[in-house]
């Protein structure tokens, strides 16, 4: 820094201490609750430390059931919500690298409407279309299944915006290299840009996962059979009962584990995480 | 931008490219289309009949007090949303610029809202500032204020641009803290040298630095204010208390899937998509401009 005022180091820490504890009080809290009995917690104020009840209350959460509402358990509301997660995230990468290669590297007729059509959808979210895609989704058979789940929210562009934009940089010489050593389109393809690609893939690996995983809307209208829940919505049926039948320490217990996933992603992969939510809106 | 070296081929780009164009047109274009066809039409609940309207589904949208009151809360709500986050995640960032030591301490736990589902923060914030057990309704009420967002159209109002505000923070942190990283030390030490304070140096170097990344942030987040909050306002308030809470996105689900008018819920699809046309038309001019210099 140009100069080290300590006042004004000291000023800074305080703010962002402030600032981070306001941030991860929510958390914080919610992880106090899933380690006490729920009539601790129904006790107004509820205690703001940690109790004893932690094994148990996840056990409940992870295993227990009934406690939902329904009959299936947490692991397997987790289950499909990471199967879901994981096909939408690869199969956005495996299409969009794709088309990315096809826009940037060839000449065809309609290059520019098939370019339109595809960066249309880059902003549109299915919250909008919502009761259309609903329609077309039970028209083709595929309420309640993976593919129904996964298949309309790869539909949309961001993945591809952002190879397209990797690929722009990739130097042409690479290109005219590999067609005097005699290699085609595809092996170009698979032996030197999705290599170079490497960065670019792991950073829409987490926004995606994440994306995936914390999908609602969709999913809730989607699915009316209990085994197809995803553990987000399994969180929002636990409160139908009304606040007084709510056993928040599930809950929140419950709640927890389904923020654990996307958080160790996010956190484990920072790196790329960061330079990918950048590079995208480039 | 073009290359200038391509590969030939009259079959392989369409073969590349066909699953993307199958995906999106199924599940993009096929919906959209009828959504702007079934704006146009008037259908009963049980799909028998349906007759073309023209306009009709339009003209009662926007002459209803109801839906032109929605507008004006998504309107409130998302400026909110967008002024709050934008200032709070600056004066963070521009803190977290200055210091070395726990950087990476603060930037990590800044981040984890990010991942968590937009639902999940409804049920964290109702947790914290619900009416009978709420720790924060608790202790404001200790301080002679009463919390019931059950009951008070602002408070529920509050509650919702709170747990919004808090989700994207992380969003926000980080863009202006890439955006501050990226100034030129030159310009900053120039300054100095020149006896520009920090204060002085924030309000005429780093702020004007800063305006693309917040006027791109501030479309961000108002399209993030539109349409991805809907699972924060379904687990916090459900858009209650009456209609206080309940923006276009919410008022889309409640008249289609709940109220089961087709037409209607189709219109509003329509204008919701107009909105998300415009506003990412001026998004991608802000793009071209920052792309040349």
């Amino acid at each position: 820094m140009v100069d080290r005022n300590p006042w004004l180091t000291f000023l800074s820490h305080a703010v962002l201490v402030l600032g981070v504890s306001i941030v991860a009080f929510p958390l914080y809290l919610a992880l106090v609750a899933s380690t006490h009995t729920a009539e601790a917690i129904v006790q107004s104020p509820m205690p703001l430390l940690p109790g004893s009840h932690l094994w148990e209350n996840y056990r409940n959460a992870l295993l227990g059931s009934g406690k939902l509402g329904s009959t299936t358990n947490v692991v397997h509301m987790m289950w499909v919500s990471f199967v879901v997660a994981i096909t939408i995230t690869l199969g956005k990468i495996a299409i969009s690298l794709l088309s990315a290669f096809a826009i940037v590297y060839f000449r065809f007729p309609f290059k520019m409407l098939c370019f339109w059509a595809i960066f249309l959808t880059l902003m549109l979210p299915v919250e909008v279309r919502i009761l259309p895609t609903y329609k077309v989704v039970a028209d083709l058979g595929l309420l309640n299944s993976y593919a129904g789940l996964s298949l309309p929210l790869i539909a949309s562009a961001t993945a591809t915006f952002l190879f397209r934009q990797f690929f722009l940089t990739v130097p042409d010489e690479l290109v005219e290299a590999a067609r005097i050593d005699g290699a085609g389109p595809m092996r170009f393809f698979k032996d030197i840009l999705v290599p170079l690609s490497r960065t670019s893939i792991a950073a829409l690996f987490v926004i995606q996962f994440i994306y995936g995983w914390n999908q609602y809307l969709w999913p809730l209208l989607m699915t009316t059979s209990e085994d197809m829940y995803p553990v987000v919505i399994g969180i929002k049926r636990m409160l139908a009962g009304g606040e007084a039948a709510v056993d928040w320490n599930i809950v929140m217990a419950t709640a927890i584990l389904a923020m654990l996933p996307p958080t160790l992603v996010v956190i484990l992969m920072q790196k790329w995480f960061v330079k990918g939510l950048v590079d995208t809106e480039k | 931008m073009e290359k200038r070296v391509l590969f030939r081929s009259a079959w392989l780009p369409w073969v590349l490219i066909a699953p993307q164009l199958a995906i999106i047109g199924v599940f993009f274009f096929w919906p959209a289309g009828q959504a702007v066809l079934q704006s146009f039409q008037m259908e009963d609940a049980f799909g028998m009949s349906r007759e073309w309207v023209g306009l009709d589904n339009f003209r009662q949208l926007l002459t209803n007090p109801d839906y032109l009151g929605a507008f004006q809360r998504t309107a409130l709500f998302s400026v909110l949303v967008a002024g709050i986050g934008i200032v709070v995640s600056l004066a963070l960032a521009i803190y977290a610029d200055r210091i070395v030591r726990f950087a990476m301490v603060y930037k990590t736990l800044l981040i984890v809202p990010y991942a968590v589902a937009p639902v999940i923060a409804g049920v964290l914030w109702v947790f914290l500032f619900s009416p009978s057990i709420g720790v924060v309704t608790h202790y404001l009420g200790r301080l002679g204020y009463q919390w019931n967002h059950l009951m008070n159209e602002n408070q529920a109002m509050a509650l919702i641009v709170l747990a919004s505000v808090w989700k994207q923070i992380s969003y926000n942190f980080l863009f202006f803290l890439a955006g501050l990283q990226s100034i030129p030390r030159a310009l900053i030490e120039a300054a100095s040298i020149d006896g520009a304070g920090p204060w002085r140096r924030f309000w005429n170097i780093q702020l004007p630095l800063l305006s693309p990344t917040s006027f791109f942030l501030l479309v961000i987040n108002i399209v993030y204010a539109f349409f991805d909050t809907f699972g924060i306002i379904d687990a916090a308030t459900q858009g209650g208390p009456g209609q206080s809470t309940s923006i276009l996105v919410y008022k889309v689900y409640l008249d289609g899937f709940k109220a089961l008018d087709l037409g209607g819920s189709a219109a509003q699809s329509v204008i919701l998509m107009c909105i998300v046309v415009v506003l990412t038309v001026i998004q991608f001019r802000y793009v071209e401009k920052k792309v040349q210099y």
